[in-house]
């Protein structure tokens, strides 16, 4: 559980903007959705508080430190896909997170060790409902099974923040209700920063305690890369009743996106 | 195209091709026999079952060794040798390469230029620098199969999902602890079917450096009795050759099958 604060921050490729101005304060232990059409910069947002990618500009500090520039422990992550290692059992993905712990040099446990990893790795296992498969591959595993494994995996650090790229999204109906379930108890028994990126808007109400939308503002047709994509709406979804527009910024106004939005673009 | 065959027809039918080439060669070295008594060219399958006889059961009357055997523990020890060292230089480079940018932007080129350089033409060099010996034709198999393992074995690497290595690192792995627990394990099946595609080109640069300068070895042998027209010693030769690259093939395979069950998941169902 941890506090994480944007401040400024820019994404740029080269001459192609795809994140601006960039200010968010994520209190501890807060449930994040983010939202946006596809090409808004929603999974470059997340490998920002991975550590995967470096703001071009600004500045990201979880707890007040600056964030390390590479992806570690105090940060677990589910991706849509490819989360868990099919050359490992159940039992032994999520043991691995132990391993790497506990033993630098050969990422191996043996003896009382082995035994002490076994059992957390097993009560984690056991929490998302996966104890009787804890000896099959991955390739033995449904879909919703094996984003499970991965929550499991990624809980096994105790991260102080968790953050799931689409986690959800190829999973049929009736599987992702049981993994929203499943993330909310998680998240409440924890209590450690959640921050979803999703398509599912609905996915993005039920589950968030607050609602972050990313897209473009402004738009030049004849430079397509010239502007990023930004916070534009910002939801409080703590409060019972109608949902408070905590932040609606002035250039989202309707006259406003007209006269930047030129001709042809739609927004 | 609906019509599956049944284990033992599949067999038989398996069969039958080599029983067609075997029936084809017996009728034609017999109407070349009616021909000229003495025709050395396709010799009858007894006279090479007896070449083959005295090859494996008696000793050699100069050297007082059994040739087959003497030439095949060289040749395989040679072949071994070679197929070895190119197996972990590949697996350490391609990993490297693979997995650590610096080190790709370092090594990669001069691996491609150096992959591109025909092994037979440096077999004068190998022959001038290492001697005549075992060493020179070691060499030249590593030469020959080593960029290509550490180029396959990149390319395997660079293949995993980012997202694993991502998913390693936020789990709190090394660069280190990615490389042997994660990489390496995913690597492995894919290394072993290299070194299987390999055998052909290792036995190809053996036999090639055997032939030139030896004292030993198949491929020596074969080169040897040639200015006899000894086809009765050459094709049984070729046919334990054969046979030999064939159960390396297949035992490779086994170990790749045994070992990294999960790679082959996918396919057994």
């Amino acid at each position: 559980m941890s506090a994480i604060d944007i401040r400024g921050v820019w994404v740029e490729y080269g001459e192609q903007i795809v994140l601006e101005r960039i200010n968010l304060s994520i209190p501890s232990g807060a449930f994040v959705s983010v939202v946006g059409p596809s090409g808004a910069g929603k999974s470059t947002f997340l490998r920002l508080l991975l550590g995967q990618e470096r703001p071009t500009r600004g500045r990201i500090l979880i707890d007040g430190n600056p964030l390390p520039p590479e992806p570690g422990p105090d940060r677990g992550v589910v991706f849509q896909r490819y989360s868990v290692f099919p050359h490992l059992t159940v039992l032994r993905n999520v043991l691995l997170a132990f391993e790497f712990e506990k033993s630098r040099l050969l990422a191996r446990l043996i003896g009382a060790a082995r035994r002490e990893a076994v059992k957390r790795s097993e009560k984690l296992i056991d929490e998302v409902g996966l104890s009787a498969h804890l000896e099959k591959y991955p390739s033995a595993l449904s879909g919703g099974m094996q984003q499970r494994l991965a929550i499991a995996q990624a809980l096994a650090r105790r991260p102080k923040v968790l953050l799931l790229d689409e986690p959800f999204g190829a999973l049929d109906p009736g599987t992702r209700a049981q993994m929203h379930a499943l993330i909310t108890q998680l998240w409440r028994d924890v209590g450690m920063t959640v921050v979803l990126v999703t398509h599912d808007i609905g996915e993005a109400f039920a589950l968030g305690t607050r609602l972050i939308t990313l897209n473009h503002t402004r738009d030049d047709p004849q430079a397509q890369g010239r502007y990023g994509a930004t916070v534009t709406y910002d939801f409080d979804l703590t409060r019972h009743g109608t949902i408070p527009i905590r932040k609606a910024p002035k250039d989202l106004a309707p006259k406003d996106l007209h006269k930047t939005n030129g001709t042809g673009a739609t927004q | 195209m609906n019509i599956v065959p049944r284990r033992g027809t599949r067999i038989a039918l398996a069969l039958l091709p080599f029983v067609l080439i075997v029936l084809v060669y017996m009728a034609g070295s017999a109407e070349r026999r009616a021909a000229n008594a003495s025709d050395k060219l396709l010799p009858p399958i007894s006279e090479m079952a007896s070449a083959m006889h005295r090859a494996a059961f008696e000793p050699d009357r100069r050297t007082g060794e059994i040739i087959l055997w003497e030439d095949t523990g060289a040749s395989l020890r040679r072949l071994a040798l070679g197929l070895g060292i190119a197996t972990v230089i590949g697996l350490c480079l391609g990993m490297a390469v693979g997995l650590l940018p610096i080190f790709g932007a370092t090594f990669g080129a001069l691996i491609a230029v150096l992959s591109m350089i025909p092994p037979m033409a440096l077999l004068p060099i190998l022959f001038i620098v290492f001697g005549l010996g075992d060493l020179s034709k070691v060499v030249l198999i590593v030469f020959g199969v080593a960029p290509f393992l550490t180029r396959d074995l990149a390319l395997a690497v660079g293949a995993l999902p980012r997202e694993q290595i991502v998913k390693a690192q936020s789990l709190g792995a090394s660069t280190w602890q990615v490389a042997i627990r994660v990489v390496l394990p995913q690597v492995m099946p894919r290394l072993i079917e290299a070194v299987r595609l390999s055998l052909g080109p290792a036995f190809l640069f053996l036999i090639a450096a055997e032939a030139i300068a030896s004292d030993v070895g198949l491929g020596y042998r074969i080169f040897l009795v040639r200015r006899y027209l000894a086809m009765d010693t050459i094709l049984p030769y070729v046919a334990w050759i054969t046979l030999i690259a064939y159960v390396l093939d297949f035992l490779l395979a086994t170990l790749a099958r045994r070992g990294f069950r999960w790679a082959y998941a996918e396919e057994r169902r």
